[in-house]
């Protein structure tokens, strides 16, 4: 191979066929066939879409009722343990182990993934020093703040070198300063140190940050999939608009001329429309349907637009 | 020169197979019980009557006129039997908490994320019991054996009762692991380690009452097989070959206790799980 070569293409670290998972009538996921990319891939849905299920189904933690996962190259149902060795898990809830300071905690989660006792004391301290938590390192994990136990739980995960990390909503709780400093971790491990990531969030800033790609997922289904750029769609143009009449008939009669359109909650409409279209192309439509425009200002298709694109089409 | 990184590094050491993790957290918990004074009151406690039976055993071998406490079959059930009173106490204290305290951290996703399945789990919860209760009860007994050939400075009583080997260490299999998964189950049970002591004492003590009721009542211990002590008792006797204290068939027995370690297994088969599925 020439240096001009091209990379050889990693493959997904994991890919999900047609699953399905059901807690009794519930379905959690509904025929899911997706693929997480290497590198650092976000999950983003609003509570209930199934994100969560999604990461435990590939720790095996619930067996699906349908279809086949794969991770690392390894068939979670029949290689549990193959793939758990590989996987580090940053669990959504507060989780520690009870009664251990923050070293002891940490190295024996390290044996437990099958490290001898002395390289797994010796990589806890040094993943507390690289979460943040050198100086408490000799505190009880169960008198931590609920940001530092965010960070404990990176550090468990960490602790055994695993290829592919699961994080579960990794931000939850923190101050605005700990959420940045672990969505800086979050980066520097998937793109200085090479380790695959899923971002499971419902926080769309925090996989804007952190992802390059995303899997958008609604009441158990995967409604968009691919790199964050395409999904924003290259050459697209973002307004904010807002204008004096019936917001939701207007918003219907943008769709209707091909644009893509949402209340952003707040009475402002993005609007997101294609590369030869701008701010005439609505000042037009606006004046042919006697609707006065109050204020249009030009923005950047954002994470948020596919989001509220997907989830919109979904429930239409 | 250059400067030591502190930053993240990828770890290319050696890996232990799946596999063991057991005897990790077996010996976790073993370290963490045993830093506790308050247990080691208790174990020294529980070893108490081992030290006054090997006074006798001396006694008996060193001075002819003490025949009267001379070792018997008897002796080593009577042991037994008196150190029932610890492996309840040991029960209670070590165990109310193996499986409750990690649901209430909600430490199972953390376990069960590692590379270890969920028999492994309560293997290694099992092991730290099984560890302390075979330490105050065939570990002594063992002992006192031992103790008996080296004072009397022969085998003759080994030789004769050859069969208190196998029958001391079925017997102390049987209520150890019956004990531990009893334990282990209602642990499982609660996040609260107080109340998971609290069902174990009260499933004991209550069973015990309500057939010594029954018994004052009627007069005959045909009720036994309601107390969960005394269906050990009942096994105990005729695993030593002495008389059975209590009217309920020995195999009655057998099967309640066998029953308790397989419900056990099944409650903690459907309590130990990563994920806790409400429908």
């Amino acid at each position: 191979m020439t240096a001009a070569d091209p990379a050889p293409d990693p493959g997904p670290v994991a890919r999900l066929d047609e699953v399905t998972v059901t807690y009794g009538r519930q379905a959690a996921l509904r025929g899911v066939t997706a693929e997480f990319a290497a590198g650092a891939v976000g999950l983003l849905g609003p509570n209930g879409a199934g994100k969560s299920t999604l990461l435990k189904a590939l720790l095996g933690f619930v067996r699906p009722d349908a279809g086949t996962l794969r991770a690392l190259g390894f068939d979670v149902a029949r290689q549990p343990l193959a793939v758990r060795a590989r996987i580090g898990y940053m669990p959504e809830s507060d989780a520690h182990i009870p009664g251990l300071n923050a070293v002891s905690f940490v190295a024996y989660c390290g044996q437990l993934a099958g490290l001898p006792r002395a390289p797994a004391v010796q990589r806890a301290h040094e993943v507390l020093q690289y979460v943040g938590l050198g100086e408490e390192r000799y505190r009880l994990v169960d008198t931590y703040s609920t940001g530092m136990k965010q960070r404990i739980k990176l550090a468990q995960a960490l602790v055994h070198d695993p290829d592919l990390l699961c994080l579960d909503e990794p931000t939850n709780g923190m101050d605005p300063r700990g959420r940045d400093e672990m969505l800086a971790l979050v980066r520097d491990l998937a793109y200085r140190k090479d380790v695959n990531v899923i971002v499971s969030s419902h926080l769309l800033p925090d996989v804007e940050a952190t992802c390059e790609h995303v899997l958008v997922m609604h009441q158990g289904s995967l409604v968009a999939a691919g790199p964050i750029a395409e999904l924003k769609g290259p050459g697209r143009r973002a307004f904010e608009l807002r204008i004096k009449g019936d917001a939701i008939r207007f918003a219907e009669e943008l769709r209707e001329a091909g644009a893509d359109c949402h209340d952003d909650g707040t009475g402002v409409l993005r609007v997101l429309v294609g590369e030869n279209r701008g701010a005439r192309d609505l000042f037009a439509l606006a004046a042919t349907r006697g609707v006065q425009v109050r204020h249009l200002r030009p923005s950047v298709p954002t994470l948020e637009d596919v989001f509220a694109q997907a989830i919109g089409e979904t429930d239409a | 020169m250059g400067i030591h990184d502190q930053s993240y590094r990828r770890y290319v050491g050696p890996r232990t197979e799946p596999g063991a993790a057991w005897s990790v957290i077996a010996w976790s918990g073993i370290r963490a019980l045993l830093a506790r004074r308050i247990f080691l009151v208790v174990l020294l406690f529980a070893w108490s009557q081992f030290v006054v039976r090997a006074v006798l055993l001396y006694l008996s071998a060193n001075f002819p006129s003490m025949e009267l406490i001379a070792p018997s079959v008897q002796t080593f059930r009577d042991f037994f039997d008196q150190q029932s009173f610890f492996v309840f106490v040991v029960t209670v204290y070590a165990g109310a908490g193996l499986i409750a305290n990690d649901r209430r951290a909600n430490a199972l996703q953390i376990y069960l994320a590692k590379p270890l399945t969920r028999a492994e789990y309560v293997a290694g919860k099992a092991g730290v019991l099984v560890a302390f209760l075979l330490l105050v009860t065939w570990v002594p007994a063992m002992l006192l054996l031992v103790l008996q050939a080296m004072f009397a400075g022969n085998l003759t009583f080994v030789r004769e009762n050859l069969f208190l080997l196998p029958a001391m260490t079925v017997f102390a299999m049987l209520e150890v692991l019956a004990a531990s998964f009893a334990m282990l189950a209602l642990s499982s049970l609660s996040t609260s380690a107080r109340f998971a002591g609290m069902l174990y004492a009260g499933a004991i003590l209550f069973t015990t009452a309500i057939f010594q009721t029954v018994r004052g009542v009627t007069g005959s211990s045909a009720a036994s097989w309601i107390s969960l002590s005394a269906n050990l008792a009942q096994v105990g006797d005729v695993i030593f070959g002495v008389a059975p204290r209590h009217d309920t068939p020995w195999g009655i027995s057998l099967l309640i206790v066998v029953g308790l370690i397989g419900a056990s297994l099944a409650v903690l088969g459907w309590r130990v799980r990563g994920v806790e599925v409400v429908t």
